[in-house]
Formats: C-alpha cells, sequence, structure tokens
C-alpha cells in the first residue's frame, strides 16, 4: 500500500493557490467512485448551480490503480451542466497512471481563473499556466500545444476542452489523451465554466513494492487471466464494435432515432466493415495490455490534383451508433468523417448524435424547420451532420442552444417528447428493452454501464419487476466497487469480490479485503444520497413514447410492464438513497 | 548471451506493460519510469510509439563514462552494474546516445540489463531477446548484478 489515506491536490483557480492535504476514510470509501462522493460531500455545495465558481472538478483513482492489468481508469465527478446534480463520468487513456506516478489519490479543482489556464502537475510540480491563446481551439490542436509546453512525453496525461466545453455546452466532454473521454454529463462544461482549458498530468513517482512474493505472483495471475479469456479477445479483436451486427439480428440496434431497430444495411458500419477498410492500428489505455482502442482513418482529398490530408479517429460501438445507424449514416467512412468533428468540437458524441437524431425527425414532422435547424437535416445525409456538429458545439443559434442543454429541453421547447431518445441522458446504443431502458433512465450514470440492463434483457423473457429490480440493484454495487477500485469494466468477469480481495490483500489493503460487500453497499448509499442530495427525484424521470412504440426479437415493447419495473426500481433507488448509513460521513 | 531488442515497436499500442513488469520483476518498483525499457510517444499519440532501451553497445559509452566502475562492459554488448559502487553522478546518462538509461529524482540509474522479463508481457510481441556471438574464455561467467 502507498498510503492508508487519500492524498489529495486541491486547486483554487479563483485565487491560484494550491494545497496537498490527507483526507480520512480509506476503509470506508475505497477510491474511485467512493471517494468523488466522499470528496463532493466535502467541497460540493449541493443546493449552488453547477456553475457556481465553488463547486468542484473532482478526478479520482483507486487503491489499485496501476497495481494491476486494466486497473486503468479515472472517474472524474461534479455537478452536472446536464441536470444541475452530482454526477460521475469515466475515461481511460492514460491519466489513471499518471495520477497514481504523480503520487495521487485525487484533485480537486475548484474556483474559476480569470483568464484561460492549464494546470500542469506532477510528483514534483503544480503549476497554473495562462493560455488566453488556446481558447477557441479544437481539441486536436490544444493537445498539440500542450504536450510542447509541458514536459513529460509518454508518462502523462493531457485532459483538455473543446470549443463544446468553452461556450459551457451540457453536451460537451472532456478529452483525456486523444481517443478517450469523460464523455457524458457535461465535464467539458464545467471546466468551460472555470475557465480551465486544459490538465497536463505527469506521472514521474515511483513506489517500493510490497516486499513479499505473493504480489508479483498474482499480478501473474491476473495478467494470464485477463489476456487468456474469450471475454477479453472480444476487445481485442473488432472491438466493442462487434456489437453491431448482432444487435441489428435481435432488432435492438437504434435507427433512425429510433424510427427502426434494424437496418438491412447495417453491414456497412459493422465492427467487421471497419475492420476490413478502416482499422488503421489499435492504442491501449496505460496498464492495460488488451488495447481495445481502435483507431480508424480519414483521407480527405483537398486540391483538385491528387493532393489528400488523413486523419486517425477512434471508434467504438457508442459512436457508431450515435453517428451511424442513429442518424441512418451507414458508411463507416462517413461515420468517421463526423465522429472526427465531433472530437474536435469536444463534444459527447452520444448525445450529439442522439439529439441531432431527434432534430432530423423533427424537421421532418415540420415541428422545426431549415431557419432553426440551419442545415437541411436528412438521414444518412453525413456532411448535413458534420456542419451541424459545428452548430451544435458552438450554440450558433437559439435552437443548437436548446438542444444542446438536452435533447428533452429541446423537445419540450419544440413540442417534440414523444419521439426524444433520452433516457435520463441520450439514449445508448442498446435498445434491447424495458430491463435496459429502465435501467439506463434511472441509473446512477444514466450510463449502459451503471448497470447490465441490456444483457438482462437478452438473457430472460421473465417479466418479473421485483426481480428485475433487484438484479439491476446488486449488480449496481458490484460495478461501483470496480469503479471504486478502479477497474475498466470491460474486466467485470475477471475480476470478481474474491479476486479483488486477493488484490487489495497482496498490496496491503487488508482490512477493505475483508469488507467488499460492506463498503461497496455503502458506496453506492453514499452516491445514491449525494445524488438525492443535488435534487435527484426518480418519480420525475420519464420514458419517452417512442421507447414503447419499438419491435425487438421479443416483439411488442411492454409499455405496462416498462412502467412497473421503472415504478420498482425507482423504489429501490429511493430506498438506496435514503439517509440511514451514514458511517463514513 | 542474448539481448533484448525492440524489432516490432510499429505494434506497439501504448500500454507500457513493459516498463511496469520490468519495474515490477527486476527493479521491485511500481514504475514505468525505473525500468530498463520506456514507452513515449514518437510526438503525441496519433504517431505511434518508440522504445527507450539499451541498444547494447559494444564497447559502451556508458560504461566508459562511469567513474567508479559501477559500470562495466557486458559480453556480447550492454552493461553490467554493480549499484553498490554508484556514486550517482549521472555519467552514464550522458553518455548514453539514445537516452536508454532512466536516472530517477535522486540520481539512481536504471538501465537494461538484457534480462527479457518483460518480453512475455508485450500483447504485440513488439519485443524480442536475440542471440549474439560472444566470444568468451573459458570457463568464465557473465554476472548480472543489480544493487
Amino acid at each position: 500500500m502507498i498510503r492508508d489515506y487519500f492524498k489529495v491536490l486541491t486547486i483554487n483557480l479563483t485565487s491560484g493557490q494550491s494545497s496537498i492535504i490527507e483526507v480520512q476514510g480509506r476503509n470506508e470509501v475505497a477510491g474511485g467512485s467512493g471517494l468523488a462522493a466522499h470528496l463532493f460531500a466535502k467541497y460540493g455545495q449541493m443546493n449552488k448551480p453547477w456553475d457556481d465558481p465553488e463547486q468542484p472538478l473532482i478526478f479520482t483513482i483507486g487503491p489499485l490503480t496501476g497495481y494491476f492489468p486494466l486497473m486503468s481508469k479515472t472517474v472524474c465527478a461534479y455537478k452536472s451542466p446536464y441536470h444541475d446534480q452530482y454526477a460521475e463520468s469515466h475515461a481511460g487513456g492514460r491519466s489513471a497512471l499518471a495520477l497514481r506516478f504523480a503520487d495521487l489519490d485525487a484533485v480537486v479543482i475548484t474556483g474559476k481563473a480569470s483568464k484561460p489556464v492549464c494546470i500542469s502537475l506532477g510528483s514534483r510540480r503544480i503549476e497554473i499556466k495562462e493560455v488566453h491563446y488556446l481558447w477557441g481551439m479544437d481539441v486536436y490542436a490544444t493537445g498539440k500545444y500542450i504536450r510542447h509546453m509541458f514536459r513529460g512525453s509518454g508518462h502523462r496525461s493531457i485532459l483538455r476542452i473543446g470549443p463544446a466545453g468553452e461556450h459551457g455546452s451540457p453536451m460537451a466532454c472532456i478529452n483525456a489523451d486523444t481517443y478517450r473521454h469523460f464523455g457524458r454529463l457535461g465535464g467539458g462544461a464545467v471546466m468551460g465554466m472555470k475557465n480551465l482549458k486544459g490538465i497536463s498530468i505527469r506521472g514521474d513517482a515511483t513506489f517500493l513494492l510490497p516486499e513479499n512474493k505473493d504480489y508479483p505472483k498474482l499480478f501473474e495471475e491476473v495478467h494470464k487471466q485477463l489476456t487468456d479469456t474469450d471475454m477479453m479477445s472480444k476487445y481485442h479483436d473488432l472491438g466493442t464494435p462487434i456489437n453491431v451486427i448482432p444487435l441489428n439480428k435481435l432488432k435492438a440496434l437504434p435507427v433512425r432515432n429510433l424510427q427502426q431497430t434494424s437496418d438491412p444495411n447495417i453491414a456497412g458500419i459493422s465492427g467487421e466493415k471497419f475492420a476490413e477498410v478502416a482499422l488503421l492500428r489499435n492504442n491501449a489505455c496505460a496498464g492495460c495490455p488488451v488495447g481495445c482502442i481502435h483507431i480508424g482513418f480519414v483521407r480527405e482529398r483537398f486540391a483538385e490534383e491528387n493532393r489528400y490530408l488523413y486523419r486517425q479517429v477512434a471508434y467504438d460501438h457508442e459512436p457508431i451508433f450515435a453517428t451511424g445507424s442513429m442518424l441512418g449514416v451507414l458508411n463507416c467512412f462517413k461515420v468517421l468523417d463526423i465522429i472526427d468533428v465531433v472530437e474536435r468540437m469536444g463534444l459527447d458524441v452520444m448525445s450529439g448524435g442522439v439529439a441531432l437524431a431527434w432534430a432530423t425527425e423533427a424537421l421532418e414532422k415540420g415541428i422545426v424547420s431549415e431557419k432553426e435547424t440551419i442545415i437541411p437535416l436528412k438521414f444518412g445525409d453525413a456532411d448535413g451532420y458534420k456542419e451541424a456538429m459545428i452548430h451544435l458545439a458552438m450554440g450558433t443559434n437559439e435552437f443548437y442552444q436548446t438542444l444542446s442543454k438536452g435533447t428533452m429541453v429541446a423537445a419540450e421547447r419544440y413540442n417534440g417528447k414523444d419521439f426524444a431518445c433520452v433516457l435520463g441522458q441520450e439514449m445508448a446504443g442498446y435498445a434491447t428493452g424495458e430491463t435496459f431502458f429502465t435501467s439506463q433512465a434511472l441509473g446512477f450514470r444514466h450510463s449502459h454501464l451503471d448497470s447490465s440492463g441490456y444483457s438482462y434483457d437478452q438473457k430472460t423473457e421473465e417479466k418479473n419487476a421485483p426481480k428485475a429490480a433487484d438484479f439491476l440493484v446488486k449488480d449496481e454495487q458490484g460495478r461501483v466497487f470496480l469503479t471504486s477500485m478502479l477497474a475498466c469494466l470491460f474486466a467485470r468477469g475477471v475480476y470478481n469480490d474474491e479476486l479483488l480481495g486477493k488484490c487489495l490483500n497482496s498490496v496491503g489493503y487488508a482490512d477493505l479485503a475483508g469488507s467488499i460487500s460492506d463498503v461497496s453497499r455503502h458506496i453506492q448509499k453514499l452516491r445514491w444520497r449525494t445524488r438525492f442530495a443535488t435534487g435527484f427525484d426518480p418519480k420525475s424521470v420519464s420514458i419517452p413514447k417512442r421507447f414503447t412504440e419499438i419491435v425487438t426479437w421479443k416483439g411488442a415493447i411492454d409499455a405496462e410492464y416498462l412502467q412497473t419495473l421503472k415504478d420498482e426500481y425507482s423504489k429501490r433507488i429511493i430506498e438506496l438513497g435514503a439517509d440511514n448509513d451514514k458511517k463514513a460521513e | 548471451m542474448k539481448m533484448l531488442t525492440t524489432p516490432r515497436m510499429e505494434r506497439c499500442i501504448g500500454c507500457h506493460s513493459c516498463s511496469l513488469a520490468c519495474a515490477r520483476l527486476v527493479h521491485k518498483r511500481l514504475s514505468w519510469d525505473t525500468a530498463g525499457i520506456r514507452i513515449r510517444t514518437s510526438g503525441g499519440l496519433s504517431t505511434g510509439f518508440e522504445a527507450r532501451t539499451c541498444l547494447a553497445c559494444n564497447p559502451a559509452p556508458c560504461a566508459k563514462a562511469c567513474p567508479t566502475g559501477a559500470y562495466s562492459q557486458r559480453k556480447g554488448g550492454g552493461v553490467i552494474v554493480r549499484k553498490k559502487l554508484c556514486i550517482r553522478c549521472g555519467e552514464c546518462a550522458k553518455a548514453c546516445p539514445v537516452d536508454a538509461i532512466y536516472l530517477d529524482p535522486t540520481g539512481e540509474p536504471f538501465v537494461c540489463i538484457h534480462c527479457g522479463r518483460c518480453v512475455p508481457y508485450c500483447p504485440h510481441d513488439c519485443l524480442e531477446m536475440e542471440e549474439v556471438a560472444v566470444e568468451t574464455a573459458a570457463g568464465e561467467k557473465e554476472e548480472e548484478v543489480q544493487s
């Protein structure tokens, strides 16, 4: 163990002051998700809006970060511009190991800089640098400049925002190391509000390992398990886009704003097609030998003579669904073209794609006109969507400003709620049925990764709401401990509680190892309590009509069961958030 | 005598498993710095990765530069390091033409000892132990000393 408490760097951008503080609670909140909620209780302003300069932007890692393979993610927590409630977003890349080797368990950024700044930090440095000249630059250019401004190539992480974050869009992401993102719920706008353009984290510390043979031996076992299993080969081979064809066959792939759940021409954006014609290479998060990051290429002829430029664009199932099937764009290179624009602008790709899908149908239905959309949005028209993504990021007119606050905000304003594909936030790329819709609509992060509702839909025909709600609660509890360690959820099949206990023991966290069940339950409740304290009301969540109009391999969605399950899961969440477990506060 | 080579770095995905393995298994540390092989980008993540590791020079400029005998020539290329003799002067790192020696903040040097323990951790087979011809006197033994 490096320490039995949390070493936290706090930076106040208003005053320019920073400090290192010791925070207790390792055996109660572990790290990652638990630590983030713990720190939000300390620094967050529950009743003040997200853009109050006092609100913290929190980054945390876990007790196993760097010690074992795939312990490679970072949690980012903040009061979200999307719903003005407590939120988490997770990213891979290098930030987890960079923070570990910067010798920090967490960074808490409060205040607001008077001019645009970048923060550079490491185990022996903290610098706040004025960078007004970077304001307005896209994500790629910003990354290139920050790379030159601060040292540490290869052993650092560069987090930055693009124009969407600068404009305060609740759909703005924080780009992590070019190909990964703290994507959802508007973390980019939180940085923008603070006039914080980028953060460079240099990992330049070293730690002595435990003087026993258990740790290297266990590492070997874990490494073997993670790299030998079929599950990991899925991520190593085609990556997450392997899901496109099976979901299409199941009639569970959102297509054209969920007007359809499959398309006969889906092969054009399948994982197989991307791998065959567009895959350039792979990349990995630091500390992960799986390397699931798939990077495609697009080339553009920019002159009549044969003059080309090329760009490298990472792809996954979710971006492909959001800018491909959801927008009716079924050509892999055109999908990469749209993702490329989204990346530059610093938008969350899932939110952006689903928002434009709604706008397209709204235009079709005549509830908005080209006066609002500027572009004659049409399913399949990739060039139009590229331009529209820029309008969405820049907030060009009132329509795009409203849309960037959330598809449902625009749907309410323009009277198109029935076909807004929103489940707490813009939907993820699974139309598997009642359990998934409930899971995302009510889940803590409104993410497909809060719990595996989409998998439950595929494994059971039973319509038993208490049983399904039990599953969602239990699954979330397991995942919240993983995201407190802080593991990539792709490794969830290997890192069960027994193995996590062994891992924690081997590096000196025996108390934590012996209380995983209690601690995970505590963190789960702590997160929900924090969410409730910032205004969440599960009863106010509605699932738009469009989700009840679709047909999957199971047949039509059962609207009555969907409502029953939503009510049941809401009840469980309210119980979880009840103020009856405060041992760590 | 074998030496570590990096013949397929175009395949590298930047997972740092090699560096972490070296630090863990050879130097008993959690680190991506205190390792005989370190990965960096060629100029940003869109440009691929390079390995910083000992090219097994023969004669080795670092051994020649070492004023205490902590570094000595390894037969076949590279160096043998006796850290007990090291005074943390950093001359070895200065002498290395390819930036293969990492000095930690105390000046302790870390360089590849060509043991190959990093090789099995590379998921893309970028690394390889290559046999090199060595002229050894009868009965003479190679020694690899780390501390």
